[in-house]
């Protein structure tokens, strides 16, 4: 029977990427339509308690690699790690979610496994020995259905297109293996988190972004999504522009969010930015400029300024309390 | 030329070659329309330009011969029409270019085989590539090259300064080299933060947005660039077999969203997100 084996992420912190369910759900749907079995793989320094949280999510089994040099990610380390696991159990596809990490790491596996590779999956075609993906390109502008003609394929998954897998769905077997190490070129020096006490972007239910019209003064912004338990995003230019630290940044470049409400705020739109955020379900823009590109994708838009505007919908908000 | 350079230099200043990229994509700004049978994207009108990510490698090689003296070759895979890009690099400063003449379909397999070749013959210290191209989207091809050559990899080279500070208006590379010269620490921007790692060279790097400003080609800088060496080379002359592995079926236009609506005052918004949108 073909293998798809989905790689589960360990944030530094220990917990799971919470994308890696949404990447389970993919691998799911992928293997119904290819008639295979799923298999799941986490690596690290200590993946045990993660392993737990995947045993329910509906695999066949889950594959737990734990080893010192592992605790750090390296593309470097993870990668010969995979690729010995993978070519072990015969996978026929290997998948993880587009995260950072899923983006550096899985195209030094596919070139070890000799695969080609899709980035960005949004969904799949096909069936058996014919399956197709379908992902983005030139910034969400065109969707390409894509067959890759080598025996092992590669893919990642845009989470915000898959639903997350739940618990409970049955006891996947926990395989411990012991992980190929090799030695890395190179080093990890260290990691400086950004923490927040808000929402993670891609996966709040509400997202407000500012963008250049903020002029840099994100506090209505911040008070607003406090009051709505929502996350902050922004566009390129108020990263570049150090206002906002760079992981905030919604687009073709950054995060992709499709939350159930999305508030552009003094964003005009450039398409990079829209490639990040077109399919939220909702979308309201607010900007002095009346010709600006984001009012042709907002559901709802106020051609004002966010400063008059931000305070009164909070007020507005405030009354439906 | 270059070891003649070499010798002419101080003692103990490292010089170093890096081999940067310039692919040749349709311009970011320009409304990108598919063909009604799916084939590809209508080409008519459309303007070119190097891979913004691609400048930025550019911009970060140049930097970085600036300061530690050396060399920046630029490479680009494609038909004549990549010579454009090539003089775009070379006349930002760039010191000789290699154009890989090919024509038709290439996947990332192909364009990283054909760049491990071209490596292992030019023999940089660092190859520094954008971290995807705007028109596949596919950010892949510097982790495979890496892989194929056996380096360590730096993917989504970012700075921690803004690129609006003094910092990168001294025009200081951002990609660090150690101070035995043996490696470069680079700033990567990751999921809720950002990683530094130390990649001992040679090594390739994949640039993000927020690794510097590109500069600008000055007029005596595109005057010289005309009289610049492009070295020409090919598939087969290299050996690399590059039949695309990866097939594009089929391409699309993404269901457009519904046009909507502008509405007068805060009230009438809160009131749509309420009753009509139901998100609030």
């Amino acid at each position: 029977m073909p293998i798809v084996l989905i790689v589960a992420e360990q944030q530094p912190d220990g917990n799971l990427r919470k994308a890696s369910l949404n990447a389970i759900t993919a691998g799911k749907q992928l293997a119904d339509k290819a008639g295979a079995e799923l298999h799941i793989a986490i690596l690290g320094k200590d993946p045990a308690k993660v392993a737990e949280e995947l045993k329910g999510t509906g695999a066949k089994a889950v594959h737990v690699g734990a080893a010192a040099e592992l605790e750090h990610y390296l593309a470097e380390t993870y990668a010969p790690a995979l690729a010995a696991l993978a070519t072990e159990l015969k996978a026929d596809f290997v998948g993880m979610a587009s995260t950072a990490q899923g983006k550096d790491l899985m195209p030094r596996l596919a070139a070890r496994l000799k695969a080609a590779m899709a980035t960005d999956i949004t969904g799949l075609g096909g069936s058996g020995a014919d399956i197709i993906f379908h992902r983005p390109m030139w910034a969400g502008n065109v969707f390409a259905e894509v067959k890759l003609n080598t025996p092992v394929k590669v893919f990642t998954v845009r989470a915000t297109e898959f639903t997350a897998a739940a618990g409970g769905q049955g006891a996947a077997e926990v395989k411990t293996f012991a992980p190929k190490i090799e030695a890395s070129k190179t080093k990890f020096v260290e990691f400086k988190e950004v923490k927040s006490a808000r929402p993670e972007l891609t996966e709040a239910r509400v997202v407000i972004s500012g963008g250049r019209g903020t002029k840099g003064d994100f506090k209505e912004i911040e008070a607003l999504a406090d009051d709505l338990g929502a996350a902050v995003g922004a566009s390129r230019a108020v990263c570049d522009a150090g206002w906002v630290p760079n992981d905030l940044q919604v687009g073709q470049t950054g995060k992709v969010v499709a939350p159930a409400l999305y508030i552009a705020a003094g964003i005009s739109g450039a398409i990079q930015h829209l490639a990040g955020m077109k399919s939220s379900k909702t979308i309201v823009a607010i900007n002095k400029d009346a010709e600006a590109p984001i009012f042709q994708v907002a559901d709802y838009g106020i051609v004002a300024d966010l400063f008059k505007v931000l305070p009164e919908l909070r007020s507005e908000l405030q009354k439906l309390k | 030329m270059f070891s003649s350079l070499l010798k002419r230099l101080p003692q103990g200043e490292a010089a170093v070659k890096i081999l940067v990229t310039a692919k040749r994509v349709e311009d970011p700004e320009s409304k990108i329309k598919v063909k009604p049978d799916g084939s590809g994207i209508v080409q008519e009108g459309l303007k070119y330009k190097i891979n913004p990510f691609d400048e930025i490698g550019v911009e970060e090689g140049l930097r970085l011969v600036a300061k530690h003296q050396g060399e920046v070759v630029v490479v680009s895979i494609g038909g004549k029409e990549v010579q454009e890009q090539l003089r775009h690099a070379l006349a930002m400063g760039a010191h000789r270019a290699v154009w890989v003449n090919h024509t038709g379909p290439l996947d990332q397999l192909g364009i990283a085989g054909l760049l491990q070749k071209v490596a292992e013959k030019e023999k940089p210290d660092l190859v520094v590539l954008g971290k995807q191209s705007i028109d596949d989207d596919q950010n892949q091809v510097g982790q495979y090259l890496a892989e194929f050559l056996g380096w360590g990899q730096a993917t989504f080279a970012s700075k921690v300064e803004s690129l609006e500070s003094a910092e990168e208006k001294n025009k200081e590379p951002a990609v660090k080299l150690t101070a035995d010269k043996k490696a470069v620490q680079v700033v990567r921007e990751v999921d809720n933060g950002l990683a530094t790692v130390e990649c001992q060279l040679p090594a390739v790097v994949t640039t993000d947005l927020r690794l510097n400003q590109p500069r600008y080609a000055s007029l005596p800088g595109i005057m010289k660039a005309k009289s610049k060496p492009i070295e020409e080379l090919t598939p087969a002359g290299l050996g690399v077999d590059v039949a695309p592995k990866i097939q594009v079926l089929k391409l699309a236009s993404p269901p457009a969203r519904k046009a909507g609506i502008k509405v007068p005052d805060v009230a009438t918004l809160v009131d749509k997100l309420r009753n009509e949108a139901k998100v609030v």
